[in-house]
């Protein structure tokens, strides 16, 4: 039985209750785990460890684009790799609003809400998004399948209000786009 | 044979995304069918600051290097443009006049508005071709630094040129690069600010994807200058292409002797890398950049001590942001009293603006400083869409403040822009019409704040919430007088008491729109009205006798909520209504009142 900090157990169930198994993940995932470990020990690490942890958030930002958020599995081996403690490492994924520690829907709906979207009527669509999806901002649905977000400006501003379903940009985007939008993500 | 037509297609990110890259595929495939390949040429160049016409091209006869610009091309028209080449122009395509010219290279030609220093090659190299940088002056004031100049005539030139931070603050750049030079140490840093966080500011990533050199060689340069061995650039995730082409560059630079140890023989060695930013606006702020860099929470510190004293792993550090590194290559080159012969006396230069909002010329600009901020939206930017009342101007993004239609002969430089409860800032410039309520707008701007306060400090943790709250009472019909006094209050011991520049400023949004627009905040709270009709708890939407009955209002609407027979007047259930808007922008008949 490893503890892996928090008192949680290597192989519970992770405490979102969405059944992904966090603290298993790593082990879930043999490549991924492959790749992060050959990243992270690829890093001009010194004998300073303050110094060291200067490639914490480059590590995350790898780490994320490899299991798609940070369990805490996936947090306590960055930690131990770059000699943190686990809280370090907490404290920096909550702070930055990039990383995420639950898992997010298969598709992710992010409408722009920077400023030149809002003047041109991006809170109507976040709203309408909202009620067709029966999500709050920040949720998935309960299938798993559409995240729904709001981001600040993507720079497309002339094509105000702006809505990114993964990597597709959709521009004036109206209320009467929204079903489209989401039955083409697939 | 060299080409004697280039045709240049700005792919910077949002070329993209209105879809540039099909016309690209397009007109290769017709250079290829026509067998032109040795005669035409494609570049692919970063941003023009045409966004309101974007997809753009421009097609270039390379012996006169004259050129026409075509905006909105479409995939049909690519036979065209290709056919007519330089010598007709292509029919059925919308050419755009360039209002800019470069001051640089030639003296103002007579009217054209925008002065391109910062984006001089923005849009017109490739960006990611380190040769093409070299054949428009590249890296000649990095040589001529290097060989001519000593790090304290570096220092004198930029002093003397004027050249302040365009990252917002304004402060003179010459000075903090003194005060670094002036530090003992074995170690110092040149940081490059590209963490662009104000929403609908995007300058920095135009340079860095249109011209990543120019920030290179300008690092370089103030590595020399306060004698520092390695930059770094602080980058915000979400700008991948911006990281590409900056990857690249430094590999071009690195390989070509430009960066690395012991540069062109005369023992300056100077290294540069990246890092990537999560997500946090705060970390624009200086000192949450650094500790951003050294992998902690981006909370600011206090100051003193400076950056320049103390930064980075504790050494000496200069943090300038992207236009203002963009300057250093062309004020080097051109010397100190050029550059100050733009701009006003306090202010020298141009800064780059992104316009944006209900503005007819969405894009970017680069103007000389001191323009006036009429000129610059109605001339400039060809004033307001559809036809409709300028109402405002919100500069310096969160940080700013809502400048009305009476200061619009202001010309703009850092000193008047405070003057006015607004500031610089990054550039954004959001302009809004009749539609936008401006209660409803500084609410938008704190919830930005509210969302991107990092917690350390109290005012601005907890300050901004009561802030928010209070705004939303107005919006709500729930606001009192004596809401607005705790309002104006509030905002000032915010600004007073805040520990850093984001909460410092964040009540701005909040002062300049109470100062300029008092008789809407009172309409909110004495007559529970909101003229504009964008807070939905004070307007009501009802049918009148115009409705002809062709349910269309019924058909649009998104919860079903209206009523009645063809040919029949309709009703709007006001229980279900949810105010969206949907049926009052449908109706061709005026038959739908909002009040």
């Amino acid at each position: 039985m490893t503890i892996l900090g928090n008192g949680v157990v290597m192989g519970q169930q992770c405490q979102h209750n969405c059944g992904c198994l966090a603290s298993d993940l790593l082990d879930q995932m043999p490549k991924e785990k492959a790749e992060l470990e050959a990243f992270m020990n690829a890093l001009p690490l010194t004998e300073f460890p303050e110094r060291n942890r200067g490639f914490l958030i480059e590590s995350l930002h790898k780490a994320q684009g490899l299991f798609g958020y940070l369990p805490e599995a996936v947090q306590a081996f960055v930690a131990k790799k770059l000699g943190l403690h686990l809280s370090e490492v907490y404290g920096v994924i909550s702070f930055y609003s990039y990383f995420t520690d639950v898992p997010q829907g298969k598709f992710k709906i992010n409408v722009c809400m920077g400023t030149a979207c809002f003047v041109k009527g991006a809170d109507k669509v976040l709203e309408e998004f909202k009620r067709y999806l029966h999500v709050e901002v920040g949720q998935t649905t309960a299938d798993q399948r559409y995240f729904l977000g709001s981001l600040r400006c993507v720079g497309a501003c002339s094509l105000a209000p702006v809505v990114m379903a993964n990597d597709r940009v959709y521009g004036n985007v109206t209320t009467k786009m929204i079903p489209d939008i989401i039955a083409e993500c697939k | 044979m060299s080409s004697q037509i280039k045709i240049l297609v700005s792919l910077g990110t949002c070329g993209i995304a209105a879809g540039t890259t099909p016309i690209e595929v397009a007109l290769r495939k017709e250079i290829e069918s026509k067998s032109l390949s040795d005669k035409i040429e494609i570049v692919q160049v970063g941003c023009m600051g045409l966004c309101h016409s974007e997809p753009t091209i421009e097609v270039i006869d390379v012996k006169s290097g004259k050129g026409t610009i075509y905006g909105n091309v479409k995939v049909d028209q690519v036979p065209y443009i290709i056919s007519a080449g330089t010598t007709a122009k292509a029919v059925g395509c919308e050419e755009i006049e360039k209002s800019w010219y470069y001051p640089e290279l030639e003296k103002n030609p007579g009217g054209k508005d925008q002065a391109r220093i910062v984006l001089r090659n923005t849009g017109r190299i490739n960006p990611e071709s380190i040769d093409e940088y070299l054949a428009n002056s590249g890296y000649e004031a990095f040589k001529k630094v290097l060989t001519s100049l000593s790090p304290e005539q570096v220092i004198e030139v930029v002093t003397s040129s004027g050249l302040r931070g365009r990252g917002g603050g304004g402060f003179p750049t010459g000075k903090k690069w003194a005060f670094a030079r002036a530090q003992m140490s074995d170690d110092k840093f040149v940081v490059c600010n590209a963490d662009e966080g104000d929403p609908g500011a995007f300058m920095d990533r135009a340079v860095l994807e249109g011209d990543p050199h120019a920030v290179l060689e300008a690092m370089a340069i103030t590595g020399y200058a306060i004698g520092a061995k390695t930059g770094v650039i602080y980058i915000r995730a979400e700008y991948p292409l911006a990281i590409k082409r900056l990857e690249i560059a430094i590999a071009q630079a690195k390989s070509a002797g430009l960066i690395g140890k012991n540069i062109l023989g005369k023992g300056f060695d100077f290294d540069l890398q990246i890092k990537y930013g999560a997500g946090a606006f705060v970390c624009g702020e200086e000192t949450a950049l650094i500790h951003s860099i050294e992998g902690h929470r981006g909370e600011p510190t206090f100051k003193p001590p400076f950056p320049a004293v103390s930064g980075l792993w504790k050494k000496p550090t200069i943090v300038n942001n992207v236009e203002t590194f963009a300057n250093i290559p062309a004020i080097i080159r051109m010397g100190a009293d050029w550059f100050k012969s733009l701009g006003t006396p306090n202010s020298s230069g141009t800064k780059v603006f992104a316009l944006a909002g209900k503005i007819n010329k969405v894009g970017l600009v680069e103007v000389p400083m001191g323009m006036t901020l009429r000129d610059i939206i109605f001339k400039v930017g060809a004033g307001i869409k559809d036809g409709k009342e300028f109402k405002a101007v919100q500069t310096g993004g969160p940080s700013g403040g809502a400048i009305p239609a009476s200061c619009l002969d202001t010309e703009i430089d850092y000193d008047s822009l405070r003057k006015l409860g607004s500031m610089m800032g990054s550039g954004g410039m959001i302009v809004m019409d009749e539609d936008d309520c401006m209660v409803n707008v500084a609410k938008f701007f704190l919830e930005f704040t509210l969302d991107e306060s990092c917690g350390k400090c109290t005012p601005c943790r907890i300050g901004n919430k009561r802030l928010h709250e209070m705004l939303e009472d107005i919006c709500n019909g729930k606001g009192t007088q004596e809401t607005l006094d705790k309002l104006a209050n509030l905002s000032q011991i915010i600004k007073d008491t805040s520990l850093c520049g984001l909460g410092q400023t964040s009540p701005n949004p909040v002062l300049s729109s109470m100062k300029f627009f008092e008789n809407e905040f009172s309409r909110h709270v004495k007559d529970k009205k909101c003229d504009a009709g964008a807070c939905k708890n004070l307007i009501t939407f009802n049918i009148n006798d115009k409705c002809i009955g062709c349910t269309i209002c019924a058909r649009n609407c998104p919860v079903h909520c209206i009523t009645g027979e063809r040919k029949q007047k309709h009703v709007i259930g006001q229980k279900e209504c949810i105010k969206c808007g949907v049926c009052f922008d449908s109706c061709k008949f005026h038959a739908i009142d909002r009040a």
